[in-house]
């Protein structure tokens, strides 16, 4: 794997820059992957766009920005209006079915939906759907190890609320584990290689 | 000496630069920190102000960056270690104290994690358009040190060498940041305390009765005492003698000034930090500081696949600039090769010392973004010819 880009997109509020702040976590500090997390987002605190930027390589990473994501993780229609676009040709899209209506797969780009906040919500707590979204996000894509990304998210959210966060990210891995399952090439691609 | 482990936050964390600046500076042994925040640096001081009262110290948002850097100047005097840190139209406003701490000899660090200027510009976007004004953004001669981290793991790693050379020379160290680096997420490795090399401040050895406070060392650094430790003590920013008194006589000033640049340039091979790669063969080298450093290597990588030689000096230290090795350097190779996010500010510096031995090509960026890898590689083949 010489170099995978993800972009995590949603609206400000959703946890969108913790979602990518944990994957990369995850890669450097418990899967022996070099990861570099760039995040952008608009004035407001809440509401507006925002983005997180990961780049997971194996080697140095030298260009600090995306170029052209591999993967992509949509929480809100915006994000999907906006990002879309960008997305690799055989990239890998997810989106959270309930927030982004129309999402549709062109070229030979893999689409997985999940109703991440639905699932959240009956979880017990809204908040926690970007925690869903990162447990989907392992299993349908498999780039990290379970292990890696649980223990994170285990040793990463706030004082009381683990068991909460990890039943969140065992949902979200349950769905992309089936998913896959009636799909089950997605989680094997081979990952293009990037220039550095 | 060693780190206090109080500061020391050993371990492996995903940091971003901002935070990892304020470990660095934590696990160097400042205890004082002032500042005003402004966007892209506030993180710094956010997680020095979360961080302080575990370890022991003081943090203090101040009305403004005037005051900040006044406060840094008086509390450095008082014996802490301090810092500020701040970006943009802040910068600006700290000058006229700088020069301050510059003039007392005051061992101090000021962080700016650089975006693009002039002005209030882009605040929340990449630029390195600070560095002649770290250099002599205050009025009057005067030499500073300026040092560049390219990741968040430098960004701790040289923010503890800041405060160890303004203690060695009784100088502000500017920390040139940018948002890139300061912003972005990385590992960040924190060795334990025995292992942080940390440079005490240089206390005089002579009695009250012997001492006085701008009697210079062999290495022309005078050394210092605490305000309040029963020395007779007089410094200011006027023109003074040995004893710290004004003294407003050319001859004085002559002697005073002089010894405030020499001070830095005749230890210049001492404070010079540059990472070289394959420099001794080549026809073109490329020169970089800062984030610019990191987006240059791909172009590198990409010459040397077609064949150029090119050689690559990474800048750790941007002032005092490394003249001697650049000469060295000038009468070997065909040209040189400088992208940094400003319209060529250390280029013109780089240029001034090749003095004409070799070719120079500026590859300048207004900022808001870093350089495309494409673009230097294009310089670097156009060099080579």
């Amino acid at each position: 794997m010489a170099r995978t880009e993800i972009r995590v997109s949603g609206f400000g509020g959703q946890g969108v820059i913790l979602c990518g702040y944990l994957i990369g976590k995850s890669a450097a500090l418990k899967a022996g992957k070099q990861a570099t997390l760039n995040q952008s987002f608009g004035p407001e605190a809440r509401g507006s766009a925002c983005s997180a930027q990961v780049i997971v390589s194996d080697e140095k990473i030298l260009y600090p920005y995306l170029t052209q994501p591999d993967i992509l993780i949509c929480m809100s229609q915006e994000a999907y209006a906006k990002f879309e676009p960008e997305l690799k040709k055989d990239g890998l899209l997810l989106v959270d079915e309930d927030l982004v209506k129309d999402a549709k797969s062109r070229d030979k780009i893999k689409l997985y939906k999940i109703p991440a906040t639905r699932f959240a919500e009956e979880i017990g707590r809204k908040i926690v759907l970007n925690i869903v979204m990162l447990g989907f996000f392992t299993a349908v894509s498999g780039l990290l190890d379970k292990e890696a990304v649980r223990s994170t998210v285990e040793t990463s959210v706030p004082k009381g609320t683990e068991e909460l966060n990890l039943k969140a990210f065992e949902k979200g891995f349950a769905y992309g584990s089936e998913l896959l399952k009636s799909a089950p090439t997605a989680g094997k691609k081979k990952k293009a290689a990037v220039p550095a | 000496m060693k780190a206090d482990p109080k500061g020391v936050l050993t371990g492996e964390h995903y940091l971003d630069g901002d935070h990892a600046c304020t470990e660095g500076a934590l696990a160097a042994g400042c205890r004082f920190f002032a500042g005003y925040p402004i966007t892209p640096s506030t993180e710094v001081a956010e997680r020095f102000s979360a961080r302080i009262p575990h370890v022991g110290g003081i943090f203090i948002q101040m009305e403004d960056e005037l005051g900040s850097m006044a406060a840094v100047v008086g509390a450095s005097w008082g014996g802490k270690k301090s810092m500020t840190v701040t970006s943009g139209p802040g910068f600006s406003l700290m000058m006229e104290n700088i020069g301050l701490a510059a003039m007392m000899e005051t061992p101090c660090v000021i962080v700016n994690v650089q975006r693009g200027g002039p002005s209030t510009g882009l605040p929340t976007m990449v630029g390195q358009s600070d560095m002649m004004q770290a250099r002599w953004g205050s009025h009057g001669d005067y030499e500073i040190i300026a040092i560049s981290p390219a990741s968040p793991q430098e960004a701790f790693d040289y923010s503890i060498k800041c405060f160890n050379l303004a203690e060695k020379y009784r100088v502000p160290v500017m920390f040139m940041m940018d948002e890139c680096v300061g912003h972005m997420t990385e590992k960040v490795v924190i060795p334990n305390p025995d292992q942080i090399d940390v440079e005490p401040r240089r206390l005089t050895k002579k009695s009250p009765k012997d001492y006085l406070p701008y009697e210079p060392n062999e290495d022309l650094v005078p050394d210092m005492i605490v305000a309040g430790d029963g020395y007779r003590i007089h410094s200011t920013g006027l023109t003074h003698d040995e004893r710290g008194y004004p003294a407003m006589k050319p001859e004085v000033q002559e002697k005073l000034v002089h010894r405030l640049v020499d001070k830095i340039s005749k230890n210049a091979d001492k404070i010079i930090e540059l990472e070289e790669d394959q420099t001794d063969d080549a026809d073109v080298i490329v020169m970089a500081y800062g984030i610019t450093s990191r987006v240059t290597m791909p172009a590198i990588f990409k010459a040397r696949k077609k064949g150029i030689k090119v050689g690559f000096i990474k800048m750790i230290t941007v002032w005092p600039f490394p003249e001697k090795r650049v000469r060295e350097l000038a009468k070997k190779v065909k040209a040189f090769v400088m992208p940094e996010i400003n319209l060529g500010q250390v280029a013109l510096e780089l240029e001034r010392v090749v003095s004409g031995k070799a070719g120079v090509h500026h590859i300048p960026h207004a900022g808001g973004w870093v350089h495309d890898p494409e673009d230097i590689y294009k310089v670097i083949v156009e060099a080579a010819k």
